[in-house]
């Protein structure tokens, strides 16, 4: 090569880490996951079914599921404030996003928690007590990850072992959890809306 | 070690001994056991991978024998049904996850960072971890039939036969959750080559450039990103259905037992797909080579991959054709099914152009790509037949579904495979293999497959159903099985010249240089077997071919011995999506047990999930979550921490 080389950055840096682009492909196959629990959703709504038991026990109540549905979109507004914040070598505003995405990501899993209790059935009931269960438990299941992650980067972060150069760890957890929120939405639709659609037996 | 600065110019130079007896060090795996856990080095990785799916094609290979002898003539009772069921759902299981993909994963893992002119996978733990739950995942399948509980409703394990109702044991159980296992370790896999496709490849290697199995390969994987949940979740919801009174597939409570059937087609294809693209891709770059010219129409051969796996995606109701669905939604899928064929087609004339307006050598490697072709089209024609849904709806379930599958899996999947191995044996180890004995082995399984397989279309034309165990005396059967039990042992033999050959090779084979076939890629401009670094300094390429720019005229020259040097620890030059260009140095990581204890701590969850033992489930969770802080802890040794200034 006679041409002089550029400089280039050196190691795990901002996107062109090769984490954050294991984690985008991670959240395609998690997308899809969800995507085909969905469409068990669909698939079996649209099957004969005694009356009144899709979903069983009449549409869930809309109210509380909006108030979460809001908590949990926030944390992404706050994890995402954290992103720019170290972007910009903010160590304590870093520490303050992350830290309150993930007690907002509690405060979800505490009040979907109770949304279980509420329900007039169990897992085995009836088919969609089965896919209302399996189907939010997994989105349960990825935000108790999600927090997880939130508390360990937050951890690191108070550590100081990230500033406006090496951040990529950061990045690649929030991608996660913003897939995490956003894949809220399409479980919320279906379970929540559909039925008010007309998309019930 | 110390901490890196955030930015550096890496020095260009030429190749020195000295250069090469340093990142030697570097890169070298540790020796014994330890190494042999840790090792994150794809070409050792992809050796295992070939290895231990070749054992698992000997055992599936031996389980077809057996019931080959029991199918010889009518009436025989060598084997009970049960044994016959269990037989017959090992082997099919066996051959298409166990064998068919994670050969290819082998090929492609030992084969991409040199034809990238890389010096590793962009993702080496992981590959690691693909490589060791792919072993945990064929122990747990294996478990149950170790000891007589075997699952036995075929592979694609059909509810309601699937249900706890109609089958009660730990086998079916164990089959779910070890295909969970394997559903994991192929989608990180597929990940990593996704990711070292678009980071890893060599300078000026634009995605033009590239031979066509890394196409296979990255198309396969694509498609495995987003086609395994689909079966995963399925084992999964079974599971739960068979352990936790749920109701997805149980059409008494219900269920819909055909939500089965569609989750698990709507992996099935694309991964049939996933099966056959990376071989093809073997052959495409490797028939070119004893031709002595590039293959024909490259651009369209690379577009035809792609584009069959995007249709392959919307074929899935090829395979319940039989069921009952609304004639539009089976017209719909018929005539997806048949335009695949179009894709198919163009793959076919390029090669035998390349052929055709070639100088063939008939080597041993050039006999088994160039009979792929044959076997491909006749797999592709049955394929066709019953891709229309009156004849399918005549043929299916017939032996005649057995003669298309294993003209397609043998066909596309293990003749190339065969061929590639006696392709790369000298690069992965310095000798060549025995022509001689090459040239047995070839017509050996060529025409033991053929009077093996071909047979099975007349005795499924003649109204043989596939999956019984015996059949009476009056039906009509009894020769054209034992001409297809015969045939069976033959390619048997077939396999065990080959092996014979590996292992002869292996010890006495003549040695090898770097190029001895005089191929066109990077992974001949290396020595043979490679370094632990695959090459000193980073290649710059100019062209599709850089070893045959001389002959084929090229304008631009790709750079080979002259580049960046990087050895500041294990470095690794990571450079953009499409036009390859340089835009960061890597820090790749080094010898780790991480990966092995992963997949461990995997198998502690899936063993507790099959014993429904919440305690051992928790553990499990434990250890999964445990390991995977420890791994991905920031580590300043690969760049992942703020520094410490140095000044």
């Amino acid at each position: 090569m006679t041409e002089q080389l550029e400089k280039l950055p050196v190691g795990a840096m901002d996107t062109r880490a090769s984490g954050w682009w294991a984690m985008i492909f991670t959240v395609f196959t998690e997308a899809s996951l969800f995507a085909y629990l969905l469409f068990s959703y669909y698939y079996l709504a649209v099957q004969p079914h005694v009356p009144g038991t899709f979903p069983e026990g009449g549409p869930p109540p809309l109210g509380i599921a909006a108030v979460n549905t809001a908590i949990l979109l926030t944390s992404s507004v706050t994890v995402g404030w954290a992103q720019l914040g170290i972007e910009h070598n903010n160590k304590w505003r870093l520490v303050a996003g992350l830290g309150a995405g993930a007690v907002l990501g509690l405060i979800f899993l505490v009040i979907q928690w109770f949304e279980w209790g509420d329900r007039p059935f169990g897992l085995s009931s009836t088919p969609y007590s089965s896919l209302y269960f399996v189907i939010t438990g997994f989105h349960m299941a990825h935000v108790v990850i999600g927090v997880l992650m939130l508390l360990v980067l937050t951890f690191w972060s108070w550590r100081g072992l990230f500033n406006s150069r090496r951040f990529a760890h950061i990045h690649i957890g929030a991608l996660y959890w913003h897939f995490v929120d956003a894949v809220w939405i399409a479980v919320f639709f279906t379970f929540y809306i559909t039925p008010l659609l007309g998309l019930k037996s | 070690m110390a901490s890196t600065d955030y930015t550096r110019r890496p020095s260009a130079a030429a190749e020195t001994s000295a250069l090469a007896m340093r990142l030697h060090k570097l890169w070298e795996t540790a020796p014994g056991l330890y190494g042999f856990l840790a090792s994150v080095d794809h070409k050792e990785i992809g050796l295992r991978y070939i290895v231990t799916a070749f054992a698992f094609l000997l055992v599936c290979g031996v389980e077809a024998l057996v019931f080959r002898l029991q199918l010889s003539w009518s009436n025989l009772h060598l084997l009970t049904p049960e044994q016959y069921d269990q037989l017959f759902t090992m082997h099919g299981m066996t051959m298409i996850f166990l064998y068919a993909g994670p050969v290819l994963s082998g090929f492609s893992n030992y084969l991409w960072p040199l034809l990238l002119g890389a010096r590793d996978m962009a993702l080496p733990r992981l590959n690691a971890l693909s490589y060791w739950i792919y072993v945990c995942a064929g122990v747990v399948l294996y478990s149950g039939f170790a000891v007589g509980f075997g699952p036995d409703v075929g592979w694609f394990n059909y509810v309601p036969l699937a249900a706890r109702a109609y089958n009660d044991g730990p086998n079916i159980d164990l089959y779910a959750l070890g295909m969970i296992l394997l559903g994991i370790s192929t989608t990180v896999g597929s990940i990593n080559f996704v990711v070292t496709f678009l980071r890893m490849r060599a300078p000026g290697m634009t995605i033009a450039r590239v031979p066509i199995l890394i196409w296979g390969t990255l198309t396969a994987s694509a498609a495995n990103i987003f086609a395994i949940p689909a079966v995963s979740l399925a084992f999964l919801l079974l599971w739960m259905d068979r352990n936790l009174a749920t109701h997805f597939f149980d059409a008494t409570g219900g269920g819909s037992a055909m939500l089965w059937q569609h989750l698990f087609w709507m992996f099935g294809h694309p991964w049939v797909y996933a099966i056959v693209l990376p071989a093809m891709g073997m052959v495409s770059d490797g028939l070119p080579v004893f031709c002595r010219r590039p293959l024909v129409g490259y651009s369209v051969v690379a577009l035809a991959t792609v584009a069959t796996m995007v249709l392959g995606f919307g074929v899935w109701v090829h395979h319940m054709f039989a069921t009952g669905l609304p004639g539009v939604s089976l017209g719909f899928f018929s005539a997806a099914s048949i335009i695949i064929a179009l894709p198919s087609a163009v793959g076919v004339f390029a090669w035998l152009a390349t052929i055709w307006t070639g100088k063939p050598v008939f080597t041993t490697p050039f006999l088994f790509f160039a009979s792929f072709i044959i076997l491909f089209t006749i797999g592709g024609v049955s394929g066709y037949m019953t891709g229309s849904v009156p004849v399918d709806w005549q043929l299916t379930d017939t032996y005649f579904v057995v003669a298309h599958l294993h003209y397609v899996l043998i066909g596309i999947n293990v003749f190339p495979v065969v061929g590639a191995t006696y392709f790369w044996f000298p690069k992965f180890f310095g000798r060549m293999m025995d022509e001689r004995l090459g040239r047995w082995n070839f017509w050996t399984m060529f025409i033991g497959f053929n009077l093996g397989f071909f047979p099975m279309h007349i005795s499924g034309l003649m109204g043989m159903p596939r999956r019984i165990y015996t059949y009476g005396e009056g039906m009509g059967w009894d020769w054209v099985n034992l001409v297809t039990t015969a045939g069976s042992f033959v390619f048997g033999i077939g396999v065990l010249i080959f092996i014979w050959n590996v292992v002869k090779s292996l010890k006495a084979g003549a040695p090898a240089g770097d190029n001895p076939w005089d191929a066109p890629t990077l992974e001949w401009a290396t020595t043979s077997p490679p370094p632990p670094y695959n090459f000193a300094v980073v290649p710059t390429v100019a062209s599709r071919h850089p070893l045959w720019e001389d002959r084929l005229g090229t304008v631009e020259h790709s750079v080979i011995g002259t580049g960046a040097v990087l050895e500041h620890g294990r470095e690794a030059l990571g450079t953009t999506p499409l036009d390859a260009e340089p835009n960061i140095i890597l820090k790749m990581p080094g010898d780790t047990l991480v990966p092995v204890f992963l997949a461990a701590a995997m198998t502690v969850l899936t063993v507790g999930l099959a014993l429904v033992n919440w305690l051992v489930v928790a553990l499990g969770v434990l250890l999964v979550g445990g390991v995977l802080l420890a791994w991905l802890w920031p580590d300043p040794a690969l760049g992942e921490t703020a520094e410490v200034r140095h000044d």
